[in-house]
């Protein structure tokens, strides 16, 4: 059992826990994710590490309730325990050598986002960051991004919190006016990956982007977390999950993240009914 | 007087009703039975099926202390060379072992060594005391990374021998393959988790949740105040066959299929575990993992299941039993047949799958014959879910993380020789790892195996 030890709401569908995990918090790099089960019957998903504490032996992750799981994980508070949690999973995500980057974070990809960009400072890269969501109740780590960002930039699509629009609309506006990335991170909805990859590769700027794709196992031996790069079947687990994202599949990866939407939409509407009254 | 040339035969459910359900199909001998057939061991001089048994079972001897109703006394004759009785009585190939070489063979049907070796394992396991926990003040530590066969048998070996070992396991639950692939109707998971259980009683630690290359490298295990490591990670990674449309939905590997209905329940009606369920299926391969995708399938409630091999019904490498049972289920044989393509509608979803005939070529030196397609012999089977049950190449995470542990170019860990012993000092290694896909007989062997050189190692 691993109990969680903190516990933060960030916004109405998005919270932030920490879990006492010694062996994770002392091995987790920016980058890797862990896998969770908040009970002994429920799914396994993957959570993208946050934050660690090695000193205290705290990992930290930030979930949006989103389907049954989540919000499974949501019933439990500071002082319960989770059933299952394993990592750190899946490769870091490369933050030496860069002289400016950008970084891109949408939605509750920030919270993978945020961590990348922390380290891409902390190794002497010039960081530009621009996170984007639908509107300013959904806005998390607006703080904690200035204060690590050499400029950072809040895009909201409708222009109720930072500015109206796009994170690719302020990205491609940096670059015309001639701001020289050596790479982009992006961090989000495959459909946000997509559109900052089509825009990257416009200008010939190399851009990674961490792929969620549904997991089982995460140590490559269920095959689930397939998807097709360069032409190349490979595992987001082990071979991930960053990728090059001018080399990725994304219509493929979108249809099969919905592979499971009507089970999904079931569950939910189940868990909705019967985890209502605990909320 | 039954007729001595015939084995006694094992009683099943009915084909009908279990095609519902998940319940153990073969429901094993009644002590009578296995007296019964026990008699039938003519005991001869030679013993061939002994030196057929990977492990080397004393089959004659076992059988004999079965046929004088002395059933714990055939357990400990098994236990002496075997520590997974009741798994390998129910999975062993041993129409192509020990019953493959039974006197009794020649002019009927051998001996069911396979069956009377079940019945002795559950006899023990229907008759186990509780044993009190031990304690191991002052014990070497030894590591075992993986929870399958292979690491089971290495970690209760090195218990006996007074080790402090600790299994590291990346699931949440222990038993490798044998929980998370094999189904409850050909293994209840309940005598995995008694063998668990019984090694815990032994001493041994479980870690669950823990992936050793990730939560923490190899290298560090040393440091950690293990003084040896056995390596038992299997061989997980699942291959494809690298035609188009692998990756529509409904495409599944037999491992995330399996694990998804054995690990994570999806074959319990409330299960949270989304998994597709009906329609019509087709299972591409023709080993045990084929069977039991299939015949998971039936039980999920497909309407049919096709079972597409490109060799010939005789080439089929699954257990002669599980084929037979997979028959009687209705599951459809597509033999010499090599799918070509998987066919989706405009939102991705399989809708069909293209297959190409294929005939077998004279056999090349391996004594294999090899199938070759047809040109022109393309047909198209209608199916909403493809199962690729095609084997799997080691997983190479340990041997990504770990420095001086060497592997052939097939991601195989690589010994010395006839032994266990890896390129890395004071590490060991068995079972799928090290053979690729193989048995539960031969990674339950290399673990004991393993045990025994870890043991010399230490003491020297
Ligand atoms: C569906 C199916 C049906 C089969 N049927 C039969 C049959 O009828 N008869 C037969 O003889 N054989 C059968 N086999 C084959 C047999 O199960 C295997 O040969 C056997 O289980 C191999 O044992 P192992 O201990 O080497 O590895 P495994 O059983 O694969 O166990 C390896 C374990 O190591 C864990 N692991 C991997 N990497 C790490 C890591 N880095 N850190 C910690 N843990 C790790 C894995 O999670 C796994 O639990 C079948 C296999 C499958 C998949
Ligand atoms: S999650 Fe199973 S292989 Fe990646």
């Amino acid at each position: 059992m691993y109990k969680i030890v903190f516990k933060q709401k960030l916004n109405d569908l998005v919270t932030k826990i920490g879990v006492a995990a010694p062996e994770i918090a002392s091995a987790a790099k920016a980058g890797q994710f862990v896998i969770l089960r908040p009970f002994d019957d429920s799914e396994r998903i993957p959570l993208t590490v946050h934050d660690c504490d090695a000193d205290n032996g705290t990992v930290f992750v930030i979930y949006q309730k989103m389907g049954r799981t989540t919000m499974e994980l949501d019933t439990l508070n500071e002082g319960e325990s989770l059933c299952d949690i394993v990592g750190p999973l899946g490769n870091p995500t490369v933050t030496h050598g860069f002289k400016k980057v950008a970084v891109v974070g949408g939605g509750v990809g920030c919270a993978i986002a945020f961590p990348v960009a922390k380290d891409l400072k902390k190794n002497g890269a010039q960081v530009t960051c621009i996170t984007g969501f639908r509107s300013s109740d959904l806005v998390i780590l607006e703080k904690e991004f200035s204060q690590i960002s050499d400029s950072f930039y809040l895009m909201t699509d409708d222009g109720s919190a930072g500015e109206h629009g796009l994170v690719t609309n302020k990205l491609e506006e940096l670059i015309l006016s001639g701001e020289k990335f050596d790479e982009v991170i992006a961090i989000g909805p495959i459909i946000m990956m997509k559109f900052v990859c089509e825009l990257t590769k416009k200008y010939g700027v190399k851009t990674i982007i961490s792929m969620n794709s549904i997991m089982v196992d995460g140590t490559g031996m269920c095959g689930g977390c397939r998807l097709t790069v360069d032409g190349e079947t490979k595992f987001a687990c082990v071979d991930g999950p960053d990728f090059d994202g001018h080399k990725v599949d994304f219509d493929e990866c979108m249809r099969r993240s919905t592979f499971y939407k009507d089970f999904e939409t079931r569950e939910r509407e189940k868990a909705c009914r019967l985890l209502e009254g605990k909320i | 007087m039954s007729d001595l040339t015939l084995k006694n035969p094992m009683p099943s459910l009915d084909p009908k009703v279990r095609v519902h359900n998940f319940d153990e199909v073969a429901l094993g001998y009644q002590a009578e039975t296995a007296i019964k057939e026990a008699q039938r061991c003519l005991n001869c001089k030679h013993h061939p099926c002994v030196s057929k048994c990977p492990v080397g079972i004393a089959i004659p001897d076992f059988i004999a202390k079965i046929a004088k109703g002395e059933f714990e006394e055939a357990y400990k004759i098994i236990e002496r060379a075997s520590s997974l009785a009741a798994v390998c009585g129910r999975v062993c190939p041993q129409e192509r072992q020990c019953e493959s070489v039974c006197a009794r063979g020649i002019k009927g049907e051998s001996v069911g060594i396979g069956y009377l070796e079940r019945f002795v394992a559950d006899y023990h396991l229907k008759n186990l005391k509780n044993q009190v926990k031990k304690e191991m003040p002052g014990a070497k530590k030894v590591a075992v990374v993986g929870s399958g066969p292979a690491g089971l048998s290495c970690a209760g070996e090195l218990a006996k021998r007074g080790y402090a070992v600790t299994v590291f396991e990346a699931l949440h639950k222990a038993g490798g393959v044998l929980t998370y692939g094999i189904p409850e109707f050909r293994l209840p998971k309940s005598i995995v988790q008694s063998t668990v259980s019984q090694l815990e009683n032994m001493g041994v630690t479980f870690k669950t949740n823990f992936v050793v290359g990730k939560t923490l490298p190899v290298d560090q295990l040393f440091e950690k105040g293990y003084q040896a490591v056995f390596i038992g990670t299997g061989a997980g990674l699942p291959i494809f066959m690298g035609i188009p449309g692998e990756a529509l939905c409904g495409v599944y590997s037999a491992n995330e299929y399996l694990t998804r209905i054995n690990l994570m329940k999806a074959y319990q009606e409330d299960s949270k575990t989304p998994i597709q369920r009906g329609g019509t299926v087709a299972v591409v391969g023709g080993g045990n993992v084929a069977m039991d995708a299939a015949r998971c399938a039936l039980r999920l409630g497909a309407k049919k299941v096709y079972i597409l091999y490109r060799r010939s019904e005789k080439e089929l490498p699954a257990r002669a039993e599980e084929v037979h049972h997979a028959k009687q289920e209705g599951i459809q044989f597509e033999f010499m047949c090599n799918p070509v393509e998987i066919i989706g509608d405009s939102n991705l979803n399989v809708t069909a799958i293209k297959c190409q005939k294929t005939e077998l070529s004279q056999p090349d030196e391996s004594g294999r014959r090899r199938p070759v397609p047809i040109e022109g012999s393309e047909y198209e089977i209608e199916v909403n879910a493809v199962i690729m049950a095609l084997g799997t190449s080691p997983n190479p995470l340990i041997h990504r993380t770990t420095t001086g542990l060497d592997c052939d170019n097939r991601g195989r860990i690589i010994v010395t020789g006839n032994t266990t012993a890896t390129t890395k000092k004071g590490v060991f290694a068995g079972g799928d790892t090290v053979t690729g896909a193989a048995t539960v007989i031969l990674a339950m062997g290399a673990g004991k195996q393993a045990a025994a050189e870890i043991d010399e190692y230490l003491s020297k």
